[in-house]
């Protein structure tokens, strides 16, 4: 994300026409003398292995540190199998949902007018803005056995906070704009003349939504739910104070991270930590394949 | 078709079942621990789960979670489902009992009051001693960095500040203000206060930060233990505070989930020849002579005072201290 930002007000300050010199003419107005090119290139690209390139490196040299075999072992233990299953079970029912969550957000900002509509586009930013520890103590005030539904949930023996519940929970809670975000600004741009074309030909809204609405968002929708899954796997804050920290049962492979790194095993700690990067790659590199196969539709779709 | 789906349910369902609902037919029990004891309790389920089996044929698995001990108290209190909590002192555990998790009169449950082993207070500094540190008393030197966790959330740091208080009382002829200005001078040289124990020892071994870590005794030498001695070494003040880390089964849990045989045994375990001696294995101080004796030239030979002869009760250290406003409170400012 960080990087992102700084590589997108790199170019702007590359793009930026300063105030057009006179001398030399033959120099494109928004163009830079080559040295300030040469140089903003360098800060940023200085700026990506020092922030980005080094650390990833780091984190891989210190996993393999022990060889493969060790390296290995650390991935097989049960106790760092519990936390990946429990990682990808917690983001395969926070994704899904919050996809769904996303499309109806979208749908009803960009299609109606209502009141309370620009209240509603600012809660949907609010997991943005808050802490992901309020975010998580948020359930814990809520469902916790002195919160507001707790003893209600203790008699009807429903364990949420500090089991899979709870972690689902707050990980939705901090997921939710990714994929609204990304949907929001697309369905404003393209309106609904198409929809409205189908429905005067006789389509039901759900053919609607199904024939015509879904292809025109496609590309944005599944960037979104990238986003969305990258954060479900690597959230830590939110999903810590909900978790209770039981060994193999409610440790998710960020939280399983940082029991290792405490019990100095730095080995095991960052062989967990490597297999979060390498889910982190993978998500960017099918958005990047995505952008690269669907330039074309994409530039026509997206306007950021 | 359908009954070619109908297969494939019948088969996945229970699949599916078997990998989101872990076994019911053990029982399961949850110990709720603070910082340092990760390596010890990971021993000894492994031995109480063995001496469970051949007592009763019964096979019982242990869960641990482990954390700064005021934070896992409100866990606790929150709902965290342990069937006995293991913490780093008595106040937390008297604050689940006042949220009604378990009776008020819990430490007079099991013997020693309810501590099957003891620990102290002492230094860890960089091998060689560079900065000269030898007593309570150089911990105050301006320009001295020490690391201790925060008292607010780690019961560690609650026996340290207590210890150096002692001490400083004692230096003093018993004059509060002089304590106090000591431990406010203290604190001053504190860059950093982690949640727990087990943080101050990383950010004090792996970060590099800090000329002096405060810290458990068994924790002082597992650290050595990992890191090896050509890195660290301890230095055992002239004074420190007899810390005595209780366990108590929690009744609202056991009752429910009818785990409390199981989870009084695992206790009465720990006082038991086999658990004292993993306890000093892994540097606890064990409550039994004969053990204690066997493993006497491991500890460090120092005076030691209880919370009683120094402050009382626990509970009245604990309101004066650190509940909100207290000592603790007014002396430490971060930052400054």
């Amino acid at each position: 994300m960080a990087v992102e930002a700084s590589l997108d007000t790199a170019q702007d300050a590359g793009r930026l026409p300063a105030r057009p010199a006179p001398r030399p003419p033959a120099r494109p107005a928004t163009g830079e003398r080559p040295a300030i090119r040469l140089a903003l290139t360098g800060i940023a690209l200085a700026f990506l292995v020092v922030f980005l390139f080094l650390p990833l490196v780091a984190v891989f040299a210190q996993a393999l540190a022990g060889g493969w075999q060790t390296y290995l072992e650390a991935l097989q233990e049960p106790d760092a199998q519990a936390a990946i299953r429990l990682t990808l079970l917690t983001a395969a029912i926070a994704v899904p949902l919050n996809c769904v969550f996303g499309i109806c957000a979208a749908w009803c900002i960009a299609r109606f007018e209502f009141t309370g509509k620009s209240l509603l586009t600012t809660l949907i930013d609010l997991p943005f803005s808050v802490s992901p520890v309020i975010s998580g103590m948020v359930y814990v005030l809520l469902f916790g056995l002195h919160g507001l539904l707790g003893p209600w949930l203790r008699e009807h023996d429903i364990q949420i906070v500090f089991a899979l519940p709870g972690i689902v929970l707050a990980t939705i809670f901090v997921t939710f704009p990714f994929v609204a975000r990304e949907l929001i600004p697309l369905m404003q741009e393209q309106g609904s003349e198409e929809e409205e074309a189908a429905l005067v030909m006789g389509a039901s809204g759900w053919q609607t939504f199904l024939w015509v609405t879904l292809p025109k968002i496609r590309w944005g929708l599944l960037y979104g739910v990238l986003l969305c899954n990258a954060r479900a796997m690597g959230e830590f804050g939110a999903v810590a104070v909900v978790s209770g920290h039981i060994r193999g049962e409610t440790t998710t492979m960020p939280l399983h991270v940082e029991i290792l790194y405490n019990e100095y095993n730095m080995v095991a700690a960052f062989a967990v930590a490597s297999l979060l990067a390498l889910l982190a790659l993978v998500t960017l590199t099918a958005k990047a394949l995505l952008e690269w196969r669907y330039a074309d539709e994409l530039a026509a779709t997206r306007r950021h | 078709m359908p009954s070619r789906f109908l297969k494939v349910l019948g088969i996945a369902a229970p699949l599916l079942l078997a990998a989101v609902i872990p076994a019911q037919a053990q029982t399961t029990l949850l110990n709720v621990s603070y910082d340092p004891t990760r390596e010890f309790y990971a021993d000894l389920n492994k031995a109480f789960a063995t001496k469970w089996k051949a007592d009763t044929g019964e096979t019982v698995q242990l869960r641990q979670s482990h954390g700064g001990s005021g934070r896992q108290a409100r866990s606790v209190i929150d709902g965290l489902e342990a069937d006995v909590v293991t913490l780093a002192l008595a106040p937390d555990i008297d604050a689940i009992a006042e949220a009604g998790r378990l009776p008020r009169d819990w430490q007079k449950r099991l013997p020693e009051n309810s501590a099957p082993y003891t620990s102290t207070i002492v230094f860890v500094v960089r091998k060689g001693n560079p900065k000269g540190i030898k007593d309570w008393g150089d911990l105050v030197r301006p320009g001295l960095q020490v690391i201790t966790p925060n008292p607010k959330t780690s019961g560690g740091a609650r026996w340290n500040f207590l210890a150096a208080w002692g001490y400083a009382l004692d230096n003093a002829g018993g004059d509060e203000a002089k304590a106090r200005e000591f431990v406010a001078q203290l604190f001053k040289n504190v860059p950093v206060l982690d949640s727990g124990a087990r943080g101050s020892t990383v950010t004090f071994v792996q970060r590099n930060l800090g000329d002096v870590l405060l810290a458990w005794e068994n924790e002082a030498f597992l650290a050595i233990e990992e890191m090896g001695k050509d890195k660290l070494e301890i230095v055992v003040p002239s004074v420190s505070i007899l810390a005595e880390p209780p366990v108590a089964v929690v009744d609202q849990v056991v009752d429910r989930r009818g785990t409390r045989k199981a989870a009084e045994a695992y206790l009465n375990f720990l006082y038991s020849p086999e658990g004292q001696e993993l306890a000093a294995k892994h540097y606890f101080r064990p409550r039994s002579p004969e053990v204690a004796q066997r493993y006497a030239e491991r500890y460090p030979r120092l005076a030691m005072f209880t919370i009683d002869q120094k402050f009382g009760t626990w509970t009245e250290a604990q309101a004066k201290f650190f509940n909100d406003g207290g000592v603790f409170d007014q002396i430490y400012v971060p930052g400054r």
